[in-house]
């Protein structure tokens, strides 16, 4: 029986060894590897860690390290701003049919692919596009308006990017929350405010701490949006790890980038969580 | 029980003559170079089957060497990028030119690519599609401006120009800046001091700039729409822009358009070499080759296949190169190794900058 007990869970966690195994710490060793090592000559390579000095003191790289780290975290907080008003009116004014409606018109944009949504901001935005045409129209503006290619843009792009991934955590947490909590608040004297900061935020917590990193981490991992909307002076970090692998076949500075971006999330994902007084296992669970 | 055993081993033998002869190709190519009208022909007359890859240089590089030369049996990077990633990856194997009709090249562009792609006396690459890089541009409205390279950074035209921020770019500042590059690539120090002139330039170039392409298309549609109304791309670009515009066109610039020549080469653990060589001399025919001018814009090193070719695409390569401009064109030599850290450099350097 209890053999029969252990195979069933050496089966059950078959899956999740390999996939772990093979997909993200096997690949990962290889990539440390990699970037610990310093190419002499054709095909020759010794152990150094000239890779990471080399990354940590070139003041370019440095440079869009924490760009990339702080537009992260702006889109992030913008992403928060925007979400949590939507969430609440889906999880807590709408009713029945509007809130199914509602939550399936947040999740419609994400049935076609980020190369296409993409596409779709630059239509709007471009010298020649929508948004151009219509200021000219209405007599806002006398020329052709470019709006594309600036941090801005790249800006609108990432937050419309992940919206969903912040509203889903936020309005399963708000669902959650008891009317007659905020309305005990508001017999007890308190203000619109008082009951936001005290009852509904600290209710959201853990959607907001979720939603947070799941945002986080998609718009510091995001390649195309800055890529395409951020035009000629948006360098982003993945776009530095592409650069090396792909264009300069310079493997070990772009593992060594690859493993800087690793430390970063960490390092943000933590620094979030002690913030906010939580541990992994409360927010994820 | 004999019988069947005959029979097996008969089927077996047959099994085995079947995968000898019919071979599935894993083609490793550029968007135009194997058309579907071109592939099915191929597939009709030798009964081999034909997956086609799209990619580009540093794809295909970076693909190869992922997997030490396999997944694909043929690829076709540029003839620069052939010697300096064989030595330093092993990624190609040689290529036994005894195998292919080689009347069907035009002789000294064959000879000049076995050149360029020897490595240790063993030759890696034979040539396909050839063409250049230089101006795509409006002349009615940029025509009277911009003549080289280094007029994109013309006040006039502010806000109105575009290229890509990758090797060509550095390399045809460099000589509208009055250097050769080329003539530089084995003095890495000579080459250094080249790309920093070519660094100030673009820095203080980059007002200019609407941004920096990065796609055919990208380009395609910055140039139709007007936004853009000149720019460094390649010469079939112009020319398809001719079609839409006549005042858009391909000009070569006064310092010298880049020629490039895509090439044929095995990678190292290819498992279909014989329908590889089958595919080159299939497509090097002229007939076949003047399809592919069709499809990819650009002509291809296969002799006579010009008769063959469009007459309106002649036309417009005419007036884009005079004969004193075809003179004038700088062939990529090979790329040594270490140039390409230095580039990057400045191409991160540049990007960066405010």
């Amino acid at each position: 029986m209890r053999s029969h007990a252990r195979i069933g869970f050496v089966l059950l966690l078959t899956p999740l060894v390999l996939w772990l195994g093979l997909l993200i710490i096997i690949p990962h060793i290889d990539m440390l590897l990699i970037s610990l090592r310093e190419r002499i000559s054709f095909g020759v390579y010794e152990p150094s860690l000239a890779q990471y000095q080399k990354a940590l003191t070139e003041p370019l790289y440095l440079r869009t390290f924490w760009r990339t780290a702080v537009m992260s975290v702006l889109a992030t907080a913008i992403t928060l701003v925007i979400a949590f008003p939507v969430a609440y009116y889906i999880a807590k004014m709408a009713r029945g049919r509007l809130q199914q409606v509602l939550f399936m018109l947040c999740l419609i944009p994400f049935y076609v692919s980020e190369l296409v949504r993409t596409f779709g901001w630059m239509i709007l935005l471009r010298e020649t596009g929508l948004i151009s045409n219509l200021l000219q129209w209405a007599g806002l503006a006398d020329q052709p308006v470019e709006m594309l290619y600036n941090d801005a843009a790249m800006m609108v792009g990432l937050v419309y990017t992940s919206m969903l991934f912040m509203v889903v955590p936020l309005v399963t947490t708000l669902e959650s929350l008891d009317d007659s909590v905020v309305e005990a608040g508001y017999d007890l004297g308190g203000g619109g405010i008082s009951v936001l900061r005290e009852i509904i935020i600290p209710h959201a917590m853990p959607g907001i701490v979720s939603g947070c990193i799941v945002v986080f981490m998609l718009s510091l991992g995001n390649y195309l949006t800055p890529t395409m909307l951020g035009g000629k002076d948006s360098l982003w970090f993945t776009e530095m790890i592409y650069n090396q692998f792909i264009v300069r076949s310079n493997w070990e500075l772009g593992a060594t980038f690859g493993f800087m971006l690793l430390v970063l999330s960490s390092v943000i994902v933590w620094g979030m969580l002690r913030l906010t007084g939580r541990t992994l296992q409360e927010t994820m669970g | 029980m004999k019988k069947t055993m005959l029979a097996t081993t008969c089927l077996a033998i047959l099994g085995l003559a079947q995968t000898a002869t019919a071979d599935t190709l894993r083609l490793l190519t550029w968007g135009g170079y194997a058309p579907d009208d071109v592939v099915e022909m191929f597939e009709e007359q030798t009964g081999h089957t034909v997956e086609v890859t799209k990619s580009n240089n540093e794809e295909m590089i970076a693909k190869l060497r992922a997997t030490g030369g396999g997944g694909f049996d043929l690829a076709q990077p540029s003839q620069d990028r052939i010697m300096g990633p064989q030595m330093e990856f092993g990624i190609y194997k040689p290529i036994d030119v005894s195998k292919l009709d080689e009347s069907l090249f035009i002789p000294s562009m064959l000879a000049a690519t076995m050149a360029n792609t020897t490595v240790n006396g063993v030759v890696y690459g034979v040539p396909h599609v050839w063409g250049t890089s230089g101006l795509v541009m409006n002349t009615a409205e940029a025509g009277d401006v911009v003549k080289d390279y280094t007029d994109l950074c013309d006040p006039a035209l502010a806000g109105k120009v575009s290229y890509r921020l990758k090797r060509p770019t550095l390399i045809g500042f460099a000589f509208a800046l009055g250097e050769d590059p080329f003539a530089a690539y084995d003095d890495e120090a000579k080459y250094k001091e080249i790309m920093e002139k070519v660094e100030a330039k673009l820095t203080e170039c980059k007002s200019n700039v609407k941004t920096y392409w990065s796609g055919g298309d990208e380009l395609m549609n910055l140039m139709r729409s007007g936004e853009v109304v000149a720019s460094m791309a390649w010469d079939t670009g112009g020319w398809k822009l001719n079609d839409d515009n006549a005042d858009i066109t391909f000009v070569a610039p006064a310092s010298g358009a880049l020629g490039w020549i895509d090439t044929f080469v095995l990678p190292a653990k290819g498992q279909a070499d014989d329908a590889a060589y089958d595919w080159i001399n299939f497509v090097m025919q002229p007939k076949i080759a003047a399809m592919i001018t069709a499809s990819a814009g650009n002509f291809t090193a296969s002799a006579g296949a010009e008769e063959h070719a469009e007459e309106a695409l002649k036309a417009k390569y005419q007036a884009s190169f005079p004969i004193e401009a075809i003179d004038n064109i700088k062939w990529y030599p090979p790329v040594p190794a270490g140039l390409e850290a230095i580039e990057g450099d400045v191409l991160d350097r540049v990007q960066a900058a405010n």
